[in-house]
């Protein structure tokens, strides 16, 4: 079974983001890295091909500057070879014109039978990438899934509802988005890693994948950023040490609040 | 005035409308000067009274089977947009929403905004506003796109207020052909049993973080003080993702956006991305052992101390009471 996972390479989330302050965009210059999030995709593609019985896992990514980082990490944790669509073209793309270079490099990666990603990313979450580009692959799309299984050329998953789960299934090849917590992702090892080093990275311009400039970038985005404002701050309260009559002083603030 | 025609992607709970849909309808009915619904689901009669209450003079309804109804939706919205033409489709940034929304996108080839918490009409263009950065952050959006322009708004961004229209005309839409998307089928749908009031309707929140310690002690410090409180229980993603609770009870950037009136943080640190889902509560008490945590800067009352010294003998209190 053929599987691709779309990983995200994003700046490392530990540290404060930061808008450019031209294009109003996030600031997305140094070393990126792998989204966690979509580290549950590549481990659960491990799996799924595991138990299949073989097949390759391979990665999707478009970054700026022909960003390896976060790849090398997946590379490391089993992935097989990666396609990276890096172009300075592709800068100001917005969900949608990701979402038709992601699909354009899953055709270009052959014979798949199955497609994760996250169901959203750290950086971007505009979560509507995954239903997008099955509806460009004209694929079905298993959204939100907590569980996934693969049998008799189908995936069923759990999919995450407000009231619980459904359990729902489409025949392949199909988009599954994954949840965190789907499955636990591995570490990569010492032997992963430099194994990783020598996987091969296919990478690609816009034009190789056969879009045009304008269907991708600030073209593409047909949006603009028109105002960035500080948000009111919400001031904070009273600090009490607990001296073990804390609770007391609770008591009294839900009687003034008319909670109790 | 405003703009002819907003459709809302409507959805339900049971046999009543979401109220993240009553909240878009309300909204709407300010910008627009029609505003219709799409709904995708059997029972658009029973819903027909409370959506013209809040706004919608139609429902198009559309039966999908047992497809996935965001997959559905989305051909059928299709369908109406070449008959009706409306300026703007909105939907909730739900499950189902989100299928649809992605999906429509692609067929009509238009860019898509998500994850709004405000939007302004500004003559001719549309505007959305999303709140970044944990919330300190506010940025508006404008489309430069053809019409209609999609946008996906976060629940509890508007309040849901009644108009007293007359019920909404129920007529039928076609489902469109969802192509391969249609082979994804519902085959079972399990409900997860809650007791008490809904975590995004309560008027009190308890909610505990990785400080609560272990599994075990969810159910006596935090359940027990949502209890004695009338309200629900939530959690940080810390503790769902530990599967200490199910993934339903989840409160921030990738789980609810709850605005209780009284929000407790039990064990919580304050994370920008569960302060996003907590923030708008009207007042937020706070019990963490660190002084220094983050979730102080938005707290109106402050406990710095152990919940397992602190909630034990409130809940006594309480209950003595
Ligand atoms: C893309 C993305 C999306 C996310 N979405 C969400 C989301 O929707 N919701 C969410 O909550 N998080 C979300 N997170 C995770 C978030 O960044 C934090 O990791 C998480 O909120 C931390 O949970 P916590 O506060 O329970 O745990 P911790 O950060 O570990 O904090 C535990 C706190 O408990 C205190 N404590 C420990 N023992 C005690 C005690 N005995 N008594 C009192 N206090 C004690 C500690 O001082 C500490 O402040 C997201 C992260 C990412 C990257
Ligand atoms: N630039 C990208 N490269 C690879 N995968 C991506 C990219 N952007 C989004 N994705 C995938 O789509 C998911 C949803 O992204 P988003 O719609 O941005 O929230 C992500 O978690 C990734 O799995």
């Amino acid at each position: 079974m053929n599987i691709v996972v779309c990983v995200k390479q994003i700046p490392d989330p530990a540290n404060p983001g930061e808008l450019d302050p031209e294009t109003h965009t996030l600031k997305r210059e140094g070393k990126l890295i792998l989204d966690e999030s979509d580290s549950y995709g590549v481990e659960m593609a491990l799996q799924l091909a595991d138990t299949a019985g073989g097949g390759e896992v391979t990665l999707v990514s478009m970054a700026p500057n022909s960003e390896v980082s976060g790849l090398r990490t997946a590379l490391a944790m089993g992935a097989a070879q990666a396609i990276l669509v890096s172009d300075d073209a592709l800068r100001g793309s917005d969900a949608l014109s990701t979402a038709k270079v992601l699909a354009k490099a899953i055709e270009r990666a052959g014979e798949v039978d199955l497609v994760l990603t996250a169901t959203e990313s750290t950086d971007g979450y505009s979560g509507t990438i995954p239903a997008q580009v099955a509806e460009l692959l004209g694929w079905p799309s298993l959204t939100f899934a907590k569980h996934v299984e693969i049998a008799d050329g189908k995936a069923k998953i759990q999919r995450q509802t407000e009231a619980g789960f459904d359990e729902v299934e489409a025949s392949l090849p199909a988009v599954v988005s994954v949840t965190a917590g789907v499955v636990e992702p591995r570490y990569p090892s010492f032997k992963g890693i430099m194994a990783a080093k020598n996987k091969p990275v296919d990478e690609v311009k816009v034009a190789d994948l056969g879009l045009a400039d304008d269907q991708v970038g600030w073209a593409g985005a047909r949006q603009k950023i028109t105002d960035v404002r500080d948000a009111p701050a919400r001031e904070a309260g009273e600090k009490i040490e607990d001296d073990g009559t804390a609770h007391e002083r609770v008591v009294a603030f839900l009687e003034q609040l008319k909670v109790i | 005035m405003g703009i002819p025609k907003i459709v809302v992607y409507a959805e339900s709970e049971g046999d009543k409308p979401a109220t993240s849909t009553l909240e878009l309808l309300t909204k709407a009915r300010e910008l627009a000067d029609t505003v219709e619904c799409v709904y995708v689901g059997t029972n658009a009669d029973a819903l027909a009274g409370s959506l013209g209450e809040h706004g919608a003079t139609k429902v198009h309804a559309v039966d999908p089977g047992d497809v996935l109804p965001g997959i559905v939706g989305a051909a059928a919205l299709a369908g109406l947009v070449a008959s009706d033409a409306p300026d703007v489709v909105l939907f909730a940034q739900s499950y189902d929403g989100r299928d649809a929304i992605s999906r429509l996108s692609v067929k009509l080839d238009r860019p898509v905004l998500t994850n709004g918490t405000d939007l302004k009409v500004e003559g001719d263009a549309m505007v959305v506003g999303t709140a970044i950065f944990g919330g300190n952050t506010l940025v508006d959006t404008t489309f430069e796109s053809e019409k209609p322009f999609l946008a996906a708004i976060r629940p509890k961004s508007f309040a849901a207020e009644p108009s007293g229209g007359a019920a909404a005309e129920v007529v039928a839409l076609a489902a469109g052909d969802a192509g391969r998307g249609g082979e994804a089928k519902v085959l079972e749908r399990h409900v997860e049993e809650r007791e008490g009031p809904k975590l995004e309707e309560a008027p009190v929140v308890v909610s505990g973080g990785r400080g609560i310690g272990s599994a075990e002690a969810f159910g006596p410090i935090v359940d027990e003080l949502a209890k004695l409180l009338n309200g629900a229980s939530g959690a940080s993603r810390a503790i769902v993702d530990a599967g200490w609770v199910p993934y339903s009870k989840q409160v921030g950037q990738t789980g609810k956006t709850v605005k209780p009136k009284l929000y407790i943080a039990l064990g919580i640190s304050g994370a920008t991305q569960h302060l996003v889902g907590m923030k708008g509560s009207d007042t937020i008490l706070a019990i963490n052992k660190d002084g220094e945590a983050p979730i102080f800067s938005v707290a109106d009352l402050g406990i710095v101390g152990d919940v397992h010294k602190v909630v034990p003998k409130l809940i006594e209190a309480l209950q003595a009471r």
